[in-house]
């Protein structure tokens, strides 16, 4: 192995915050990551998902879990069989073809991601909008954040974020609605929580059902009931209509519609919007005032606002208190769409949704079809309006659209109404994926598999929340047949238009064979399309972004760098140059809570996950904050129907049931529970009673839309929550090597249907993994819990204890098949100490509670002998365990941290302080230094 | 008055054990003579493995010593076999001619090992292994050549194998049995005594049917030959596979035989009410007993009766088993190899070399088979016999009394 690292500079695949990645590679293998120190996003800094981004690379994981040669699945739900590159892309265009001839275009359904960089959407959106002549291309960002888009263009004009992440240090007032900052977009909360340290003067409200870690920043937080957003920004702005802090000469100067926004908030009394959002009138109007009277109020917002019925009012009642505010367009003051992945600006700018064309022109606007068809050299492009996300799926499953390619995205993992969705997978003549990974929950749908290249392999570029264009650079070759996803677009073009348009010159006249040069080609028609538009880039070039560094659009020709802060000038891209203000009553939540199903179900995202996870999926560290799926409810409501924590429920809406366990939380109101959005089949499932495999989250979410964005509510759901009387349970649990681990999991998954209630995931050391445990990667842990009305045949069992190592012959047993109790351990040697390497218990699963420490922290387990197999919550010998990672980077647990506390004196900053130089807990990349502040707060000194 | 004349036939365990109860309840009750075939005062056989195994010497397992009969005024005729009982009269005729008058007579033959009907089973170098006798055999034909057969994978062929190998010989146990003590374990346990005692060096033919011992020109047995043809080497037989109760004497005299002398719950013969009979050739309910614990249990019900008590009744024993080889600890009792009707509780810890075995039925324990640790098998043997319900610690049941105290404890 050569001993000279290399060194490649490119982004981070997650989050929108897009910050820059150091990626070193040796011998063609990745081994480190670190933050480009030079990004402008994140100046070197990384959170726990992006410092560990180098881990999901290793050849182990991508050899277990990546797609790595193209297959076809000769008949649904079949074991999918290899083909070659070019069967498997004639195979697409036979099909699509003879779709197209026999349905027409609008048969075919494009679904793609805002993970994919801007090159790959541009080919697919002139692949379907150009050659194949339909609109129905949309995104996940559909998911994500058009509510934004259309919030913005409503009111401002133009999608576009006026601000950039330096105007938090302008700030004086940070307004965070809908946002977990802290967990979703941790390097601009550590941004955030530098400016605070700066300037203590700054004041930060935080509008969230939940009391998440961003609230431990806040100065203020509104605990407002799910979806009462418009009514609260409304509110807000009655007060500030009343109290005179709004701002007459930039309303009079700058905008339109005032008058009748007016007459909306005129009965939005502080009273009664106390009332619908469940907070007092005194947070109410000491919003209002830090909001209009702060020097700069600068609002960030996220999904909170985005996914929901009404997403598009929600985004444009909180802009019009920027604009009756005037808080808008000088240093930290403007409305702040934090995006949610890392390249939906870029694929908005590239027109990559069923209602957009290139550079943020509009399908429904004729002379915009006409320049894009001039700029494609075709006749026209169509203007029959595409199908959104939603729409497209239930086409689908309705038999319209006959054929669904699917590209860099997890539609039975992510979509609402997940029925549907699986019926539209299962309706559709021919779904293609084009995915990186070989097991996501679409995979088992789809009829062709088209390996794709993933983060470290893929080359172009990316736009991050604040408008900034950064290069992605490859560390690495493709691995195995994987291709890049333009590359596929293109050959699959070229296919196409030898049935669709033989002889003529080709539409896309990008070299396969040379990546470096296609995607500049690509990017360079982009740019030219962008001449003139409020994003215009003619100004920028790859060899700039190489010399310069990333670059904020508008970047025109002449421009030496990009626009810091857009309406400086107060002018906007409206027909007329004013905003508009947004009159749009508030409308509640699409599914109220009711005698039925009581529970208002809110969806979150964890601190060291990311969406389907599976990327982050693959890293048994990343379990360490938080382990396995759970729903969480009110103390109280738990109280009240007598839940004990991790006690099994289920939770049931319109549209579908899952089984989790129930976890105790503070942080959400009473009749509200919440689950984190990650949770899809992969990892979280069981079989219903009528035998049907239980498909995760969103098979409770509605798909009821914004009738602006088409954005589905994926944040609020009605449901109803019973305990699950699913007396026998399961959890079996072992450390493998590191090149199998991820593969067992795979062999595990089928089996999670056999029962009523299973969850598989992996998981690491926690605490300290010390010179006792293994070395980092060399040993992945993987748990199977489950659970049903009755022991399963003991053949299962068998199975699942033969995939998790626990048949070998050295393995103590117990098994009293009657009672429905087996117990497995498997011990090891290590030095001159026995160690648990691997368990299972069916039946009487209480003794968990000392075995898996002992298996997990890799206590000595010599005193036990045979009485690992003994029954009982009761450790036999008393196990110390190290408890819950809270830093993932240094590994440092709850307890270690809480007995440090006991001894920390002094007011709260010092005593972090001390912590922190004591154990080194949040002191790389910070992500749960919120976490730290609220221990801080809540364990108190033990005096004398 | 005169003292009632007690003749005790057999000077083996379960008889001296009777007169030793005998003697405790009323020690002037009779005036006792005793007959024995073998030239040793009473001894304690099942000691005789580790006298084989060089662990005791001979005079380690003498368990009553001439004295004792002198100091107890017990006439003893060692050395003796009785030949004839006449009932009519009340004498009993040893070979010699020696006569006992008795007013109550205590049968104690015990019972000698079986001896497969193969041929060659007369030739010299094959034995059984039954007394002082074969075990001093063994020990010589040890100390003068190499291999050795014993055929019975049981108990006794194990601890006779055992010794021998631990005096220096070559043994290959020959078993027909698919395992080993299948009477007193199932098959895991049963390998796993294979496994360890194949790493003391035995060796094993299982399933192996013998179908003639070869002699050489010596006349001293040389090989075993199986029905598949094959053969091992052999300067020793001892066959151990199984015993007869000794039942000429009583079948001669007219008693009841049904393979042992028929006894009722007072131990009496139920053919004649002044005979009583204890020990392994005696049949009560139909069940022949081989192994010490019962035997004694018998000798304390016939003592209570030949001392005119008249109270004490014997209902049948439980038996449980332990194999006398050092360093394998093996218990079983009751049927532990389940069936129909019952369940099973199984642990393993291969690691540790354990594997325990509960057979429960109707919520009682009804059977165990303990391999590699057996400190509770005393408890389960308890519970066996106590009957009672173990519902309410099943699940602590396998982890032995001190776990049960400590779950209630805890409770």
């Amino acid at each position: 192995m050569s001993a000279i690292p290399q060194e490649t500079r490119s982004t981070c695949p997650y989050c929108g915050v897009g910050c820059g990645v150091i990626i070193e590679t040796r011998a063609h293998a990745i081994t480190g990551v670190r933050g480009d120190p030079e990004h402008p996003a994140n100046f070197g800094r990384l959170c726990t998902k992006g410092s560990t981004l180098h881990l999901t690379a290793s050849a182990a994981v991508t050899r277990q879990t990546r797609l790595l040669q193209p297959l076809q699945r000769l008949q649904r739900r079949g074991p999918p069989q290899p083909l070659a590159w070019n069967a498997a892309l004639d195979l697409a265009a036979d099909q699509l073809g003879r779709i197209v001839h026999e349905h027409g275009p609008d048969a075919l359904g494009f679904y793609l991601s805002g993970q994919l960089l801007t090159e790959d959407y541009y080919v697919f959106n002139k692949l379907a909008k150009g050659l194949l002549g339909t609109n129905n291309l949309d995104t996940n960002s559909r998911l994500c954040m058009s509510s934004a888009v259309a919030g913005y263009k409503a009111t401002l004009g133009a999608d576009a974020p006026p601000a950039s992440y330096a105007d938090f240090d302008h700030a004086d007032c940070l307004f965070i609605a809908g946002s977990n900052t802290a967990w979703a977009h941790p390097i601009a909360f550590r941004r955030i929580e530098d400016a605070k340290r700066a300037r203590p003067g700054l004041k930060i409200v935080v509008v969230d059902p939940r009391r998440t870690d961003t609230v431990e920043l806040a100065d203020l937080h509104l605990a407002i009931q799910p979806g009462t957003d418009v009514m609260l920004f409304h509110g807000m702005l009655h007060i500030m209509l009343w109290e005179g802090w709004t701002n007459p000469a930039y309303i009079a100067a700058h905008t339109s519609g005032f008058d009748a926004l007016q007459a909306v908030v005129r009965d939005c009394t502080p009273t009664r919007v106390a009332e619908v959002c469940g907070i007092t009138a005194q947070d109410l109007r000491e919003a209002a005032r830090l909001f209009a009277t702060s020097p700069a109020t600068l609002s960030l917002y996220c999904q909170g606002l985005n996914q929901s019925s009404s997403g598009t009012a929600k985004n444009a009642a909180l802009i019009n208190l920027h604009l009756a505010t005037g808080q808008i367009g000088r240093p930290g003051a403007a409305p702040f769409s934090l995006t949610g992945q890392p390249n939906a600006m870029g694929g908005r700018e590239v027109g990559g949704l069923a209602n957009l064309l290139s550079a943020h022109r509009d399908m429904a606007n004729p002379q915009h079809r006409a320049e894009v068809a001039a700029h494609w050299g075709l006749d026209q492009v169509p203007g029959t309006p595409g199908k959104s996300a939603v729409e497209m799926f239930e086409a689908a499953a309705d038999g319209q659209i006959k054929a669904l390619w699917i590209a860099c995205t997890n539609p039975a993992q992510s979509m609402p109404d997940q029925a549907t969705v699986r019926r539209a997978l299962q309706r559709a003549e021919f779904v293609v994926l084009q995915e990186a990974f070989a097991s996501t929950a679409t995979a088992e749908f789809a009829d062709l598999l088209l390996p794709a290249t993933t983060w470290g392999e893929k080359l172009g570029t990316v736009t991050n929340s604040e408008r900034r264009i950064s290069r992605v650079r490859a560390a690495l070759p493709p691995a195995g047949e994987a291709r890049h996803d333009w590359a596929i677009g293109v050959q699959l073009a070229h296919r196409l238009e030898a049935r669709l348009r033989p002889g003529q010159a080709t539409l896309f006249p990008y070299p396969t064979e040379a990546p470096e040069a296609g995607v500049e080609a690509i990017w360079c028609e982009h740019r030219e399309s962008t001449r003139g538009r409020d994003l215009d880039i003619t100004g920028l070039s790859y060899a700039l972004l190489d010399r310069q560094g990333p670059q904020q659009w508008p970047l025109p020709a002449g421009a030496q760098t990009g626009k810091a802060r857009l309406y400086e000038d107060g002018v906007f891209p409206t027909p007329d140059g004013r905003a508009r203000f947004s009159a749009t009553a508030y409308q509640p939540v699409a599914e109220s809570r009711d005698e039925r199903y009581p529970f208002s179900l809110t969806t979150s995202r964890l601190r060291d996950q990311w969406h389907g996870m599976s990327r982050t999926g693959t890293l048994g560290r990343l379990f360490g904050h938080v382990p396995e799926p759970a729903v969480q409810l009110h103390p109280q409501d738990m109280a009240r129907h007598q839940w004990r924590d991790g006690e099994l429920v289920s939770v049931q809406s319109r549209r579908g049931a899952i089984v989790l366990p129930v976890q105790a939380s503070t942080d959400i109101g009473i009749s509200q529970a919440c689950i984190a959005m990650h949770w899809g089949s992969e990892f979280l499932s069981g079989c219903s009673a009528t035998g049907e495999a239980l498909a995760g989250v969103n098979t409770l979410m509605p798909s009821t839309f914004c009738p602006g964005s088409k954005q589905p509510e994926l944040k609020h759901a009605a449901v109803r929550i019973s305990k699950a009387e699913l007396p026998w349970s399961l959890v079996a649990m072992a450390w493998l090597p590191a090149d199998q681990a991820l593969t067992v999991r795979e062999q595990l998954k089928p089996l999670m249907a056999a029962f009523a209630f299973s969850a598989c995931v992996p998981f690491g050391p926690s605490g300290p993994s010390g010179p006792s445990g293994p070395a980092q990667g060399e040993r992945t842990g993987v748990l199977f819990r489950a659970a049903a009305l009755e022991a399963p045949p003991p053949e299962l069992l068998v199975q699942i204890e033969a995939l998790l190592g626990l048949r070998d012959t050295d393995s103590l047993r117990y098994i009293d098949a009657q009672r429905g109790q087996r117990r497995t351990v498997r011990v090891e040697p290590q030095g001159e100490d026995i160690r648990v390497t691997g368990l299972l218990l069916g039946g009487d699963t209480r003794a968990e509670v000392w075995l898996k420490t002992l298996l997990q922290e890799y206590l000595p387990a010599q005193a036990y002998g045979r009485l690992l197999l003994s029954p009982g919550a009761e450790a036999p010998v008393a196990v110390v365990s190290q408890g819950r990672t809270v830093c993932s980077c240094l590994g440092v647990t709850d307890q270690a941290i809480e007995a440090k506390l006991a001894v920390c004196q002094g007011p709260d900053e010092d005593r972090l302080g001390q912590l922190q130089g004591a154990l080194k807990c949040g002191t790389n990349c910070g992500s749960c230094v919120p976490e730290l502040k609220r221990m801080v707060r809540l364990i108190k000194p033990v005096t004398g | 008055m005169k003292k009632l004349k007690l003749v005790m036939v057999g000077n083996g365990m379960a008889g001296v054990r009777t007169i030793e109860e005998l003697l405790k309840v009323d020690p002037s009750l009779y005036e006792i003579t005793i007959f024995g075939a073998e030239p040793h005062p009473n001894y304690n056989r099942i000691m005789l493995s580790p006298v084989l195994a060089g662990e005791q010497t001979l005079e380690d397992i003498v368990l009553n010593p001439y004295d004792w009969y002198h100091d107890h005024g017990i006439t003893l005729h060692s050395g003796k076999t009785v030949v004839q009982i006449d009932r009519t009269r009340r004498v009993v005729r040893a070979e010699d001619g020696t006569e006992a008058a008795y007013d109550r007579l205590l049968l104690c033959t015990g019972s000698t090992p079986f001896m497969l009907p193969v041929p060659g089973k007369d030739l010299q170098g094959v034995i059984a292994y039954r007394d002082i006798h074969d075990t001093n055999t063994m020990i010589e034909t040890a100390a003068k050549h190499r291999h050795a057969v014993v055929i019975g994978g049981g108990l006794l062929g194990l601890e006779a194998a055992n010794g021998l190998m631990l005096r220096g010989m070559s043994v290959t146990v020959v078993h027909v049995n698919a395992w080993l003590m299948e009477r007193q374990l199932d098959d895991v346990a049963a390998r796993l005594l294979q496994h360890s005692l194949e790493e003391r060096g035995l060796q094993f033919r299982l399933g192996a049917q013998t179908q003639a011992l070869v002699g050489g020109e010596d006349g001293r047995v040389k090989a075993v030959r199986f029905k598949d043809g094959t053969e091992v080497p052999a300067d020793l037989v001892v066959m151990a596979v199984g015993v007869r109760p000794n039942t000429e004497l009583a079948e001669q005299a007219g008693l009841l035989v049904n393979r042992g002398i028929v006894v009722n719950d007072t131990l009496q013969t139920v053919t004649d009410p002044r005979i009583w009979s204890v020990g392994e050739c005696a049949t009560h309910r139909g069940t022949a007993y081989g192994l010490v614990a019962p035997l004694f249990e018998q000798a304390q019900v016939a003592a209570n009766h030949l001392a005119e008590f008249g109270i004490a009744r014997y209902l049948g024993s439980h038996t449980s088993t332990k194999l006398k080889v050092t360093g394998i600890d093996l218990f079983s009792a009751g049927n532990f190899m389940g069936g129909e009707g019952t369940e099973e509780i199984v642990l393993s810890d291969p690691r540790a070399g354990v594997y325990k075995k509960l057979v429960i039925q109707d919520d009682k324990l009804i059977g165990a088979c303990l391999y590699g640790d057996t400190v509770d098998g005393s408890w389960y043997f308890k519970l066996l016999r106590e009957r009672c319900s173990v519902a309410d610690f099943r699940d602590q049941l396998m982890f032995g009394e001190s776990s049960r105290q400590s779950s209630a404890l805890k409770a």
